[in-house]
């Protein structure tokens, strides 16, 4: 029982990763109908850019977190503006293709400029634990599931009782209506990758103390994260956090309950198993078109 | 420019529309045929790598291609024909009987594979054959009483009728062009068949395929195990070529790979598939150019402009810093994947289309003739 929970916290904790990066995909996805391969690969680059400014510069944690937040959600409008804008509207497979290569161009980039090592955060919640009984919980995996609560709050507010957020919704919902209404859908798209990129970074910074940084996590975690997104349901914000708790803890209850190796495959089979079942997720809504 | 007059329905599907195919692909295949006796023998063994890529692109031509079903899961495919190759071989198989099984067994698996696409469109099924490419890979590592797990599987030498085929011999590279004109000239018949009528009517719209009366299930389950067959062939003599095989070999790097051989060759033809094979084989000798020659050149460069010698030493030696800096080719195929998306959607094969178009139209020619259409409201969660 005792290893149970034990298991159920990490595994909630690793899957709030995935959900954080899953929650990229989506808020991209729903706004611009973009799947973007490489949204692993910017929350790596986000977890070396915290790592810069916290372990090299010697800032403090905060704010090289704060930093690190603000060149990701830069760099995520940038290659909105460079490589997704052009192709808007084109077919989906193009649009796959550009972000894998983003993924791809980032990867070596960041080998070339910090190395292949794995490097680690020294971040506050590195130690100490937290002990219920005999139930030992780490501060870092606490402060993870913490996070990812308080990020999913500020983005349900952010969507709902904001202009902004209401624009972004006007313009997923029909892009060519919100141009007509005079919302500035190219500022708000950019807006939305800003969003998702900091997003991605705040995932890179807290994994940090969990696993190590190194230039293929991006790749390895998206690859999971994938998973997340559509076991919540492409579409679906809420979806996306729950499916990530679901693959996370799905990994951590096979590592630990079943044999080696379907640890790595569980999650695809769970996966495979609901798209037969349910093709549009778990809280996907499939919306049919109205004649 | 050449007009040709089509009089019967039978001209549409001609294999060779006018005399000029068969003279320039007899010179082609002349070329091919002569290469072992005049290039070195690194260079055949790229050709080599040319022909079993190409293959490989050409069968996810016909699924991604002419169908229109996306799929990162072929290196499982190829995996699937390559092991099959060195399990068979273990009990003195003949290589024409393991061979045909390869292509078989994977067909079989790909047909499999296609029921449960059937229902999953766009970035759904692209995730299902990433997971189903991911399930293989670890299947092969842990099935060892089969695979061999980790440590892989050494493939022994290829013997055809009980002569020794050595992967490195002009035999082994006349094999793979023999098995790559096969598929191309099979594909073609199969694309000029009702069945590749039905492909390409379900790529361009289910919708008005399903109300001709073509039964899309069906066809969708066909393209998929007849792409895998390929990919299985192609598999097979993978194998042989590099006579050792172990699950790593065969990760979503590797069907990453094949996606870019048809992006890049492009344009939705065989053409494109043989065209991205040769680009994507070629890199390797590129990068080596790169790192040999590169730096020399630009150092002399900067010599005639009036640079003195140790400048110029200094920038030989940050040339070939970068050159040689680890995960160039990444960055390579990352930075050319995003200039052809943005640039050259239809690939390399499209822009010999274009240029070809310019001469024969010469003064008439209009850029807009190849333009993309934008669609903005189309949504996928509206369908």
């Amino acid at each position: 029982m005792l290893d149970f929970v034990q298991q159920l916290v990490s595994g909630i904790a690793l899957g709030c990763v995935y959900g954080l990066i899953a929650l990229g995909f989506v808020l991209i996805y729903k706004a611009t109908e973009v799947v973007n391969f490489a949204q692993g690969d910017l929350m790596m680059l986000g977890g070396f850019f915290a790592f810069t400014f916290i372990g090299m510069l010697g800032l403090n944690y905060w704010l090289g977190f704060a930093g690190a937040v603000i060149a990701m959600a830069l760099f995520g409008m940038l290659a909105e503006r460079v490589v997704v804008r052009p192709i808007l509207g084109y077919p989906q497979f193009s649009i796959i293709m550009a972000t894998i290569g983003l993924g791809y161009f980032l990867r070596s980039i960041v080998g070339m400029i910090w190395g292949t090592d794995d490097f680690k955060i020294e971040t506050p919640f590195s130690d100490g634990v937290l002990r219920i009984g005999s139930l030992v919980l780490a501060y870092d995996k606490l402060s993870v599931i913490a996070a990812t609560i308080i990020l999913c709050a500020l983005l349900y507010l952010f969507f709902n009782r904001t202009t902004l957020g209401t624009a972004m919704r006007a313009s997923s919902e029909n892009m060519l209506a919100a141009y007509y209404m005079g919302i500035p859908v190219k500022r708000v798209v950019s807006i939305v990758w800003a969003i998702a990129a900091a997003v991605a970074t705040a995932a890179g910074v807290l994994l940090a103390p969990i696993t190590f940084i190194h230039s293929n996590v991006g790749l390895v975690l998206g690859l999971k994260a994938f998973p997340a997104a559509v076991l919540g349901g492409f579409g679906s914000i809420p979806g996306a956090v729950v499916g990530g708790v679901l693959i996370g803890v799905i990994e951590s209850m096979a590592g630990f309950y079943l044999p080696q190796g379907w640890k790595d495959v569980a999650p695809y089979i769970v996966l495979l198993v609901v798209l037969l079942l349910k093709p549009e997720g778990l809280f996907g809504v499939h919306m049919r078109k109205k004649v | 420019m050449r007009f040709l007059f089509k009089t019967d329905y039978e001209d549409d599907i001609k294999l060779f529309p006018h005399s000029g195919y068969v003279v320039s692909y007899g010179i082609l295949l002349a070329f091919l045929l002569i290469a072992p006796f005049v290039l070195s023998s690194y260079l055949v063994s790229q050709l080599v790598f040319v022909c079993i890529y190409a293959t490989v692109g050409v069968g996810l031509m016909i699924l991604t291609g002419f169908t229109g079903q996306a799929s990162l899961g072929h290196a499982a495919f190829l995996a699937i024909g390559a092991y099959t190759a060195a399990y068979l071989q273990q009990f003195n198989v003949p290589f024409p009987v393991y061979f045909l099984a390869g292509g078989l067994l994977t067909g079989v698996v790909g047909a499999l594979v296609g029921f449960p696409a059937l229902r999953l469109t766009g970035i759904y099924l692209v995730i299902a054959t990433i997971s189903f490419a991911f399930i293989v890979e670890e299947v092969l590592a842990r099935w060892e009483s089969v695979t061999h797990g980790n440590e892989g599987m050494r493939v022994k030498t290829l013997s055809l009728f009980g002569q020794a085929v050595p992967q490195n011999g002009p035999t082994f590279y006349y094999l793979c062009l023999a098995v790559l004109i096969l598929t191309i000239v099979g594909t073609l018949n199969l694309l000029r068949s009702p069945t590749g009528r039905a492909f390409v009517a379900i790529r361009d719209s289910e919708t008005a395929a399903r109300s001709m009366g073509v039964n899309v299930s069906l066809y969708k389950v066909k393209s998929f195990a007849i792409s895998a067959a390929i990919t299985g062939l192609a598999g097979v003599l993978f194998a042989h070529k590099l006579s050792f095989i172990s699950p790593e070999m065969f990760t979503l790097q590797l069907s990453i790979e094949f996606i870019i051989v048809i992006l890049i060759g492009g344009a939705f033809s065989l053409h494109g598939a043989v065209l991205g094979a040769i680009f994507l084989v070629m890199i390797d000798p590129f990068l080596t150019y790169l790192k040999d020659d590169l730096p020399g050149i630009i150092a002399g460069i900067a010599a005639t402009f009036g640079t003195d010698s140790i400048a110029a030493g200094k920038i030989n030696d940050n040339v070939a810093a970068i050159a040689s800096a680890n995960g160039l080719k990444g960055a390579i195929y990352g930075v050319i994947i995003v200039l052809f998306v943005l640039f050259e959607p239809l690939g390399l094969y499209g822009r010999w289309l274009k240029i070809k178009l310019f001469f024969q139209l010469f003064p008439l020619y209009k850029r807009a003739t190849f333009k993309r259409q934008k669609i903005y409201v189309k949504s996928e969660r509206n369908r």
